[in-house]
């Protein structure tokens, strides 16, 4: 019998806490099989955020840290400067996190062309907290503080983190995917590696951002979250890649 | 050993590398920036890393980052900047990581001023971040005291698993002093010795040896037991680690205690109070966390002890530990200031007279 589609070893046998239509599962498998292709040798660290995925760090089957919220990317720096070139070290954040209260720290990561990689899950709602506003939340969009819809002459319109980021000097590269079907997801995964890639090659900040359903705080089932992600979010989010310095 | 004039800021900077330190994260704040200043000189000449935060929330942030890596890392601050570190400091003892925080205090609240104060003496031993915790803080008075506090805080961190602050005043970064530097200690991240560091864990490995840097237990029962040992740990610390002072308490009729640059002064006033016949004892507490209970109470039960007289530069806030030690069984008094203005000998020397006189 041959083996022909099996588990990750970079993820462990933990069950997901993750609700059903959830993309932080195909992610993060993602992830995991493109450090597992990497062949790193145990030279991985992932930095947890707060929010729906801070149990990362039981999943992901390597080193990891949990930060407190929005500081992953100041904690992977100071574990980067110490462990060095030879380690991969990715943060994986979601949009409350990480395009709210931590802009500072991703903003100064690629500003100092920090050489890390942050996997950006963008699903435009505060998760774990129960489907709050985010900075992300689109115009018009009903969370249980916008229970109005967001009104942009209030709170300002969604924050663009990929193409804010790509005008950062020493960022390196930036791409926006999502994993709404599966020639998405094969283009999510060539973006991570990509990213994972370009760190380990010593080259800069990257940073892939990426379009998630959450079915349960949208009040929505999982395959009309996957059409409501693609008439709403796509559309406002463009995919794609926003900046890469290797390509130029 | 020849001795050396040094700014106490840069002396305590070098210390911090001669103990092993290669990491240095930080922000400029007055009055401390000279301690940023030299290490972003002095790491590359010895193949460490000085990293300029975006902000003090950051420098925290990376402090973590690189214990949880192994690293003997440091930060340094003044007051307001330390305010922000909270957060982080409270992650970090959440997630038992061993590092160095230094706060060379400044007037409060608030941006107050840039001149020496004590007023975060609360925020350093009685809270701070959140949560139930403690830092092995130490408070030194001289930049020699704090040269040789520095050489084994972070064997102190790293026995205990925790972080250790010092609370200088703005004074001791700032003032010149001819210090004894001791010679350079080799530090190697060493994964034996810190197994639940991030230091290479590979699938197939012992997963029980996995690094994990956390500080959420979700259920109710386990953080409990993630409790219950920090507990313990800081027992053991409250048992071993407890030091200060004793000056001149052999017949005083009063006994000050002080802590930090104002227990030096009140050393002034105990020598000006000598001349005039009145003999007056001091206990400076040198860990302010652990407080040194039993050694004010013993000196405050002395039996020619008729009062303590409690000095700081700030509204007394050591005052509430000396209070707890002392329960009563003598009468105790206070004299601080607010506003960075430091007490005087002649004031500290008045407010005894005033005391023996009754006033």
């Amino acid at each position: 019998m041959s083996v022909v589609f099996e588990k990750t070893k970079l993820l462990t046998d933990k069950q997901f806490h993750y609700c059903p239509g959830c993309n932080h599962g195909i992610i993060h498998r993602l992830v995991a099989e493109v450090i597992d292709e990497m062949n790193l040798d145990g030279k991985v660290i992932g930095v947890a955020p707060v929010g729906c995925s801070v149990f990362a760090y039981d999943y992901f089957n390597c080193d990891m840290y949990e930060a407190a919220h929005g500081r992953a990317p100041a904690v992977a720096t100071g574990a980067k400067r110490v462990v060095g070139k030879d380690t991969l070290v990715f943060t994986y954040q979601g949009d409350g996190d990480l395009a709210s209260i931590g802009t500072a720290e991703i903003v100064h990561a690629a500003h100092r062309g920090e050489k890390i990689s942050t996997i950006f899950v963008n699903n435009a709602i505060y998760g774990m907290t129960g489907g709050q506003m985010a900075p992300t939340t689109l115009v018009g969009q009903k969370t249980t503080t916008s229970p109005y819809g967001r009104d942009e002459d209030w709170c300002g319109a969604p924050l663009k983190v990929s193409e804010m980021l790509a005008e950062v000097p020493c960022s390196y590269y930036i791409e926006r995917v999502a994993v709404n079907n599966t020639p998405n997801i094969v283009k999510a995964k060539k973006a991570i590696s990509k990213a994972f890639h370009y760190q380990m090659e010593g080259k800069g900040f990257t940073l892939v951002e990426v379009l998630s359903a959450c079915p349960t705080n949208w009040g929505l089932s999982p395959v009309k979250a996957m059409e409501w992600l693609e008439e709403n979010m796509i559309p406002y989010y463009p995919l794609g890649v926003k900046k890469d310095k290797g390509a130029e | 050993m020849a001795l050396t004039l040094m700014k106490g800021s840069e002396a305590i900077a070098e210390a911090a590398i001669r103990a092993g330190a290669r990491y240095f994260f930080g922000y400029p704040i007055t009055p401390q920036t000279e301690i940023p200043e030299y290490m972003s000189a002095r790491m590359p000449e010895v193949g460490g890393c000085f990293l300029q935060a975006e902000s003090e929330v950051a420098a925290i942030n990376m402090i973590y980052g690189a214990a949880g890596a192994g690293a003997r890392a440091l930060t340094s601050s003044s007051s307001p900047g330390v305010s922000l570190k909270q957060e982080g400091i409270s992650y970090c003892a959440g997630a038992q990581l061993p590092a160095v925080i230094l706060n060379v205090m400044r007037g409060g609240p608030g941006l107050g001023n840039i001149q020496a104060s004590q007023g975060d003496y609360f925020q350093a031993v009685k809270g701070g971040g959140n949560g139930d915790y403690h830092l092995l803080t130490y408070a030194p008075a001289s930049v020699q005291e704090a040269i040789d506090i520095m050489m084994y805080a972070f064997d102190k961190a790293e026995k205990y698993r925790i972080p250790v602050l010092f609370l200088a005043d703005g004074i001791i970064a700032q003032m010149m002093e001819p210090v004894e530097m001791p010679e350079m200690v080799d530090y190697k991240i060493d994964p034996e010795k810190k197994p639940w560091a991030c230091t290479g864990w590979k699938p197939g490995d012992d997963p029980a040896k996995r690094g994990v840097i956390n500080s959420i237990y979700i259920d109710t029962e386990t953080l409990s037991v993630h409790n219950d040992d920090l507990q313990a740990c800081y027992r053991e610390i409250i048992a071993n680690e407890q030091q200060w002072e004793e000056y001149n308490l052999e017949g005083a009729e009063y006994v000050i205690t002080a802590f930090g640059t104002v227990a030096r002064i009140a050393k002034s006033a105990i020598a000006e109070l000598k001349e005039q016949g009145i003999n007056v004892g001091l206990v400076r507490p040198i860990t302010v966390w652990p407080f040194p209970y039993d050694a004010v109470k013993k000196a405050a039960e002395l039996p020619g002890v008729k009062a303590v007289l409690d000095v700081e530069l700030n509204e007394g806030q050591m005052l509430e530990d000396v209070k707890i030690a002392i329960n009563g069984a003598k009468p105790i008094d206070f004299f601080g200031h607010l506003g960075s203005q430091m007490p005087t000998t002649e004031e500290i020397v008045a407010k005894i007279i005033s005391m023996k006189e009754g006033k």
